[in-house]
């Protein structure tokens, strides 16, 4: 699609064990992008991220970044990439300040140029007041601002996030979102980050959604929502199967059984809503309806409730 | 050069701001050894006599420059748990994404580790007239020399193991069978005169054994008669130079292996 993309993707694999993480990913993404990785923990994003920002090596595949092959040459990769890890990667004993020095010496920064990047970094971020106080004393929101500002100091041309939401409230996160738009805007800075967030996954330009290691689907989060047929139709009633078997014969439509509900995704959901109220009175409990969201695309798309996998790691674990 | 020395200079000085930053970690790293020596020192010394040392030589005595390496020892050992949790969740994450090379991020690491287990070692070392050791200029200064390189040398080791472990759960078990042992048949706690045959051959065949018979000559380098019987100076130098290169490199491949 992309002549000369920033990122492709070449059927990266991932095995630990016997357990396959990423079972042959394939994809690629444009210049000054903004992506989202989207699934439920255990769908393989975070193996994808861990391979993409060369701390962990594929089990087979390779992926080309700005045209360098991970496999050979993750040295050139690296001095590309501003990653932003989930868990902190700031040295709390040390001042924002000083955490930012050491970050760009890492990246070759030294003396004035280091100063002054690191200066207008945090002006950026609102952390100017804050450089030298130590990055324990900072608030949960404050740190992780610290971190955006470490990631982007030695100006990446591609931005890795991992989970970047976490631990922001929705109003730091549309900030946030607002932030990643500008630097896209006006550095040409492509962008990659993973989420188990709907909402976050709407505002990038394109979705990608990792399932059981696979990638289900890939599209702009509209086009995702327009394959999904219409409609989200939800019903409750006492017997799903046989209510399921009798919408089947009723209306030809594929019911399918998540949550304790029978799901139908149909053009024109509100006359097929009154339809079934009127075909079978008294059977139905309640019925949701409305416009599909991502995670419509996900069930859609796996047949599975976006926490199903979850739930269940959490009970076998 | 500079894309190698600028990372090596940040993670050392890293690595001393922090430990600045802590003062509890001194205590603790330098009163376990306090409380052994004075305990075992003074609860042995009614009824050991080293062989070959001279008659005055009391264990207090004997056993504190074998404190001088303990105190070492635990330092390495709080850096290699430090990087195995850094590197989980915590600054060395962002370091292992950076274009720097890992022989440069290991020898920061080691220079750190090195200097920490100094600065406490020569704390120790300023217990010396309390352990009735009579120290010159020259034998603090050899010393010291011989502190740097056990010091860079046990922070190899730790650094070996901090990067081929995926968390802290078996530590322990590497720290008493292997790290522990490594002090114990250095000749730090008791001499290898009179041993049976296949614990003699188990001192002699341990690299700190060198270290810890460099230290005792250099401090008693105006009275060598006082160590007794024990490997000797220049041979014991050259072998604890080899143990640090030889652990340096391995730490760096350990890394190396890790990821590219």
């Amino acid at each position: 699609m992309n002549p000369d993309p920033a990122v492709a993707v070449m059927n990266l694999c991932r095995q630990y064990g016997d357990r396959t993480a990423l079972a042959g990913v394939t994809f690629s993404v444009g210049r000054g992008e903004i992506f989202a990785l989207l699934g439920p923990n255990g769908g393989g994003k975070t193996t994808l991220f861990k391979i993409l920002s060369t701390l962990l090596p594929a089990t087979s595949g390779d992926a080309q970044i700005f045209g360098q092959s991970l496999l050979h040459n993750p040295h050139a990769v690296r001095a590309r990439l501003g990653v932003v890890f989930q868990h902190p990667s700031l040295d709390p004993k040390l001042t924002v300040a000083e955490n930012l020095r050491h970050h760009g010496h890492l990246y070759g920064l030294r003396g004035k140029v280091l100063r002054e990047r690191a200066e207008a970094m945090l002006g950026r971020m609102g952390l100017a007041d804050r450089s030298r106080d130590l990055v324990e004393t900072l608030s949960g929101g404050l740190q992780r601002r610290v971190e955006l500002a470490k990631g982007l100091l030695h100006k990446p041309d591609l931005l890795l996030l991992d989970e970047p939401s976490t631990g922001l409230d929705p109003g730091a996160r549309r900030d946030f979102n607002n932030y990643l738009q500008h630097l896209r805007e006006q550095e040409g800075v492509t962008v990659i980050l993973t989420t188990h967030i709907m909402e976050e996954a709407e505002r990038c330009d394109r979705v990608g959604i990792l399932h059981q290691g696979k990638l289900v689907a890939l599209d702009t989060p509209d086009a995702l929502k327009a394959r999904v047929g219409g409609d989200v139709v939800a019903i409750r009633t006492q017997d799903l199967h046989e209510f399921r078997d009798k919408l089947i014969k009723r209306f030809g439509c594929e019911p399918a059984v998540v949550d304790g509900s029978l799901r139908v995704e149909r053009p024109r959901g509100h006359e097929f809503v009154r339809e079934v109220v009127e075909a079978f009175p008294g059977e139905v409990q309640s019925v949701t309806f409305g416009r599909p969201t991502l995670e419509d695309v996900f069930i859609h798309q796996t047949g599975h409730r976006f926490w199903d996998e979850e739930a269940n790691g959490e009970q076998t674990t | 050069m500079t894309g190698f020395l600028l990372p090596v200079m940040t993670l050392w000085q890293r690595e001393v701001v922090r430990f600045m930053r802590q003062r509890s970690r001194l205590g603790s790293a330098l009163s376990t050894p306090l409380v052994f020596w004075l305990l075992l020192g003074g609860g042995f010394s009614a009824s050991f006599r080293p062989p070959g040392a001279s008659a005055g030589t009391g264990y207090l005595e004997y056993l504190y420059p074998g404190m001088i390496i303990l105190v070492i020892l635990f330092t390495a050992i709080f850096a290699t748990i430090s990087v195995i949790e850094d590197r989980k969740a915590g600054f060395l994450q962002g370091v292992l994404v950076a274009p720097v090379s890992r022989a440069s991020i290991v020898l920061g690491q080691a220079l750190g580790g090195t200097t920490l287990a100094l600065f406490q070692g020569v704390i120790f070392l300023l217990l010396a007239p309390l352990a009735g050791v009579p120290l010159t200029l020259s034998s603090v200064l050899a010393g010291i020399v011989v502190m740097v390189l056990v010091s860079f040398a046990l922070t190899s080791v730790g650094l070996t193991i901090a990067w081929r472990m995926e968390s802290i759960q078996g530590f322990h078990a590497i720290m008493n069978l292997i790290l522990m042992p490594i002090w114990f048949l250095s000749g730090a706690f008791f001499p290898a005169a009179g041993l049976p045959g296949w614990l003699a051959w188990l001192m002699r065949l341990n690299p700190l054994t060198y270290g810890m018979a460099a230290l005792r000559g250099s401090l008693y380098l105006g009275n060598p008669a006082a160590v007794g019987a024990l490997p000797r100076m220049l041979p014991s130098l050259f072998v604890t130079v080899a143990f640090a290169a030889g652990s340096f490199i391995v730490a760096a491949n350990s890394a190396q292996r890790k990821m590219g």
